[in-house]
Parts: structure tokens; C-alpha cells; sequence
């Protein structure tokens, strides 16, 4: 462990059920969260993102392998012994309870001062703008509202780490887009360390620092946004972000690949045999017919405001996106025959 | 279809509830008769309202009546609080479990009563007061049982961890959050389970001993004596208690759903 991480997760393996029924959720994952990081667990619903929350935040146990939080061993604590704090994808506002009892649980339960407690709620609910609210019960809050006094709640006992279990999931667009702002501006102003939880790659790369892309409960990886998006590792990430290309190709010596129509490129690798070339639509440049590493034809044209998007029918089969700019003079027409030209610098080249 | 438009949907329905209702109605009617002979009407009073207000062995029985249905509905609602959380969770044969709970809905009283009675001789128990308790408990536990169970059911699951989340130990969360929110649960649960007991006549008439009638045994054994217009202002009390105390109930359980 180093010692500007907060959260250390090693080797830990979870499985559901017993005996032949038993599904393994979580297979030796280990990971290490910095100091006032917004980490990300990205994947697609069952790869196991939750499950990990829920072990972070002590609703689950590991069957294997460590969890420590700030250096202390805290794989067998329960929950309510955790210096951490979960704002929950239904949010699971106390409904008996008025906005600032919900605020100030915590805290009676830390047994502060009455007076210091007052402060405190006073303090969280001014961070999401919902001192007018104090009074009311969350049945009265809209949505969004209700989300807030999550937060605040969440965030009044000051933990070490905020988990966050797809928070807005719930809200409309938006509202989302709102939220996902004054989450990055909520995270400097307290902070704290934020471990949030999503499926929506795009909110993953907008808010995170860092970001764990999931699958079949695994951490395949890990990066920011940046690397994620422009040099992913796996096949599986390089498709669950944005939109790529994936191309079979032949891994041939002397950093040569071969693509099944024939064509070559010149590209620096060490795989052999079957590999899958990775390219984003933005990436790939149009060239004339008859040029370029693939031949194709206009299928259809998407209009994105900034940009084209092309699809285009490859003449092995399969199809291919492409991305023109707006600004480019001769929009490509639809049924019209294009050569399009892979530039080494943005392939990736995927084994397996 | 809208049932509503069915051109005897009226009339069936007068006819059925006429049906339900009429023998209540004539007994609550006959209540205020002022006619010694139960069935033969001459004017209204209330005299027979303050005959049973003075008689020591109808309060008795009343008084037997309500300990009863205090005792055994609140020992049933404290098993049937257990019991609910319990099966709130998974565990394997939880159905199993379940209907062991409710079986005391299905079983024929009269075969329960018969073996409780048998079961008490055996063992030596004393009848009386608290034979009664112990057997009404029994079967008040699944009327104190579903409201809870209802209640739990469309509670969200996620309280509980929220409040161990905001460090409240196992106790502190069930006092703070699960208690509160299940309250008009078990109070609609007391409730059923109380109007079950005050109303069982089977039960107590198998268990109760010299001296400890309940209102439903009165009520049976004057009977044998002769109808007379006593009985039904007893019964219209009984009645009235009943009808607000499941009133009451439904209302709870229904509150800030």
C-alpha cells in the first residue's frame, strides 16, 4: 500500500450463493484510490461494480483478499465502524424523518454536541443548497432535491471516502448533465475521495480522475479517461467506450500487419498471429477511391451538428464508422465509393 | 367491460348486501326495543343499553374479555414482529416457514380448540384467563403476522444499510428506522389480533374455567335461557367495538404508504 492511498483493495474475490449454484461476482480484483482522487468503477450491469461498493462500504464480505481504508485493515468491519459514506442509487432517504434529522443522523449517532450537530447540517445542506429545505420530508423534495440531501447527508460525518452507487441514474438528462457538475465542484470543495459507480461510460470520462473499466468481474482497466478512451487494452473497453472500429488482422514479423483484404501497414507491435486493430471513427482519414487501406461505400450519414458520421459497408463485408468534420469542404455523399486510410499513430493493436 | 354499465349490476348488488346485512341490521334495530320479548317491537328506549351497564356478571365478562384480547394480542404481535423480520429475509424453506405461520387461518377452530383442551388436561394446565391467553395468542399470531409482513415488504430494502452506512450498530437502526417506519404496521397488526381474540367464542368456550367468561360465552349461554333484548344491545356494543377497531386497523395500514 502507498501511502497517499486511501482505499486499497487487494485480491479480493466474492461469490454469490453455495456450493454448484454459487456465481463468482468479483475475481482477485486489487486497486488502490489516491488522496482526493474521483475514482470511477465503469462497466455494464452484473460485471461487479456494485459488489465491490458494497464491500468498500461493509454491506458485503469478501470471501477473499483485504480492504483497508487509510492504512487500517477494515475487511471484517462492519459497516457502522467504516469511515466511509454511501449515497445510495435510490437514495433511501429516511422518509420518517424532516431533511436535517436525515443530515444530522450521522452525527447523533457520533454523539456530537447538539450544538455542534446543528452547525454541521447547517454547513451540508448549505454545500448543496438546500438550507430553505431543513424542514420538510423527503416525500416533499422533488428528485433532484432529494439527491442533494443524499449528498449531504452522506457528506455531514466527513468520511474518508463518499461512495457513490450510481446517483443519477435516476434523473433526466438534464438534470444529470446539472448534477454531474456539481458533483466535480462538491468533490473540490469537501475534499474528499469520491468513488463513484456507473454504466454511463460518458459521465465516467467526464467526471473521474481515474476510471476502472469492469467486465465479468474483473478490473480490465484501469486509467484516465484519456488513456481509456484513446489507448484502450482489451477489445471489450475499446467497445464499451465511445464508438470504434475493430478490424481482424494478421500480426506478421517485422511490424507488419496484414488486414483480411490484403493491404498492409506499418505498425510498431510484438503480437503474433490474430490480433484486432482498434481505430475511433475521429482517427480514420478519407482517401479516393482506390486509395487507402480499405475500400468501402457510402451506406448512411448521420448529421451530428458538428460533425458527419459516416457508415460505411466495407468490400470484404463488415461495416466501419467514420467521422467527418464539418468543416471538412466535400461531404462524402451517400452511395458514393471511399478509400479510407488507417494512420499508424492512431491504431491500436488489441490481442486476443 | 365496466362492470358499472352491466344493467343489473344495482340490483344484484342491493340484493347481496340486503343479504349480508339484514340479520345485523334487525339485531341492532331490536337493540333499541323497548319490549321485554325480544322479537315483538313496541317502542324505542335505551333501557337495555343501561341494564348491561349494571350487570356485575356481564362486566365481569367484559373485563375477562378485554385482559384476554390485551394479553394475547400484544404476545402475538411481539411473535409476529419476530416472525415478520425474520422471513424478510432469505433463507432456504422460507415458504415452508411462512405457511407454518398462517396455518392458524386454515385449521378448523373447532379441531384446535378440541386439542389445546385435550393438550392442557394432559399437561395439568389450569383453565381459565390464562389458558385462554396462551391458546389465543396462537392463533391472533398470522392476523398480527400479514399487516406487519405487508408493511415490510414495501419498506425499502436500503433503509436498514443507510442507517448502518450513518453508523447506527444493528439496534440503533432497527430502533431509529425500522421501528418507526413499521409502527402503523404493528399497530394494524395489534389491532386485527386484537378484535380476532375479542371476538373468538370456540376457543374460550373449550378453555375457560369457573369464573372466567368472555363476552362471546356470556352471549352463548343467556342464549340458552331465551333471546332476550339484552343480548342484542351486548351484541351491538361488540359489534361497533369490532367494526372501528378493523376500521382503525385498515386505516393504519394504509398510512403514508
Amino acid at each position: 500500500m502507498t501511502d497517499s492511498s486511501v482505499v486499497s483493495i487487494t485480491a479480493v474475490s466474492k461469490s454469490f450463493g453455495r456450493g454448484t449454484a454459487a456465481i463468482r461476482v468479483l475475481e482477485d480484483v486489487s486497486v488502490e484510490i489516491g488522496r482526493r482522487e474521483f475514482f470511477t468503477l465503469l462497466g455494464p450491469s452484473g460485471c461487479g461494480k456494485t459488489t465491490l461498493l458494497r464491500l468498500i462500504a461493509g454491506f458485503e464480505t469478501a470471501d477473499q483478499g483485504r480492504i483497508a481504508i487509510e492504512g487500517q485493515d477494515v475487511t471484517q468491519t462492519p459497516p457502522y465502524h467504516r469511515p466511509v459514506n454511501t449515497v445510495f442509487q435510490s437514495y433511501a432517504l429516511f422518509p420518517h424523518l424532516t431533511v436535517e434529522q436525515n443530515v444530522g443522523f450521522a452525527l447523533e449517532e457520533q454523539r456530537l454536541p447538539a450544538d455542534k450537530i446543528r452547525t454541521r447540517v447547517g454547513e451540508a445542506l448549505e454545500m448543496v443548497r438546500m438550507q430553505s429545505f431543513a424542514r420538510r420530508r423527503p416525500a416533499e423534495l422533488s428528485g433532484g432535491q432529494q439527491q442533494r440531501v443524499a449528498l449531504a447527508r452522506a457528506l455531514a460525518p466527513r468520511p474518508k471516502v463518499l461512495l457513490l452507487d450510481e446517483p443519477l441514474s435516476a434523473l433526466d438528462l438534464k438534470l444529470r448533465k446539472e448534477m454531474q457538475i456539481e458533483l466535480k465542484l462538491l468533490q473540490a470543495e469537501a475534499g474528499i475521495t469520491f468513488l463513484f459507480v456507473t454504466h454511463d461510460q460518458e459521465e465516467a470520462l467526464t467526471l473521474s480522475d481515474r476510471v476502472a473499466v469492469m467486465q465479468g468481474g474483473r478490473i480490465l482497466q484501469i486509467g484516465a479517461p484519456h488513456d481509456i478512451y484513446e489507448a484502450p487494452t482489451h477489445r471489450f473497453v475499446a467497445d464499451f467506450i465511445g464508438d470504434i472500429n475493430l478490424i481482424e488482422a494478421e500480426a506478421l514479423p517485422g511490424n507488419t500487419l496484414q488486414l483480411a483484404g490484403g493491404a498492409t501497414l506499418s505498425v510498431p507491435h510484438d503480437a503474433r498471429g490474430k490480433v484486432t486493430l482498434a481505430i475511433r471513427p475521429e482517427r480514420a482519414r478519407i482517401a479516393a477511391a482506390g486509395a487507402g487501406h480499405l475500400q468501402a461505400r457510402v451506406v448512411h450519414t448521420a448529421y451530428l451538428g458538428t460533425a458527419l458520421l459516416h457508415k460505411l459497408a466495407l468490400a470484404d463485408g463488415g461495416t466501419f464508422l467514420l467521422r467527418q468534420s464539418n468543416l471538412d469542404a466535400s461531404p462524402l455523399a451517400m452511395g458514393s465509393s471511399v478509400g479510407v486510410s488507417l494512420p499508424a499513430e492512431n491504431l491500436r493493436v488489441l490481442v486476443q | 367491460m365496466n362492470i358499472r354499465r352491466f344493467p343489473m349490476t344495482r340490483g344484484i348488488s342491493l340484493l347481496v348486501l340486503t343479504y349480508l346485512y339484514v340479520p345485523v341490521v334487525v339485531l341492532v334495530g331490536y337493540s333499541f326495543n323497548a319490549n321485554r320479548t325480544a322479537t315483538v317491537w313496541s317502542h324505542v328506549s335505551l333501557d337495555w343499553y343501561g341494564r348491561i351497564l349494571v350487570n356485575p356478571s356481564i362486566q365481569a365478562a367484559a373485563k375477562n374479555s378485554l385482559v384476554l384480547a390485551l394479553c394475547a394480542a400484544t404476545a402475538a404481535t411481539a411473535i409476529a414482529l419476530l416472525a415478520a423480520l425474520a422471513t424478510s429475509q432469505a433463507f432456504p424453506r422460507r415458504r415452508a416457514v411462512e405457511a407454518v405461520l398462517n396455518m392458524p387461518l386454515i385449521l378448523p377452530e373447532i379441531v384446535v380448540a378440541v386439542a389445546t383442551l385435550m393438550l392442557f388436561v394432559a399437561l395439568g394446565v389450569q383453565l381459565g384467563l390464562g389458558a385462554m391467553i396462551l391458546a389465543h395468542t396462537a392463533f391472533c399470531i398470522p392476523f398480527a403476522y400479514l399487516p406487519i409482513r405487508a408493511r415490510l415488504e414495501g419498506m425499502n430494502q436500503s433503509y436498514g444499510e443507510a442507517a448502518q452506512d450513518l453508523y447506527a450498530n444493528r439496534f440503533r437502526s432497527f430502533r431509529r428506522v425500522t421501528l418507526p417506519l413499521l409502527w402503523p404496521g404493528i399497530m394494524a397488526g395489534f389491532t386485527l389480533a386484537f378484535v380476532t381474540s375479542l371476538d373468538d367464542f370456540l376457543t374460550s368456550f373449550f378453555l375457560s374455567g369457573p369464573g372466567t367468561t368472555t363476552l362471546p360465552v356470556y352471549i352463548f349461554s343467556s342464549i340458552k335461557a331465551g333471546i332476550t333484548p339484552e343480548i342484542n344491545a351486548i351484541s351491538t356494543v361488540m359489534l361497533v367495538i369490532s367494526v372501528l377497531l378493523v376500521s382503525l386497523s385498515f386505516i393504519l395500514g394504509r398510512l403514508r404508504r
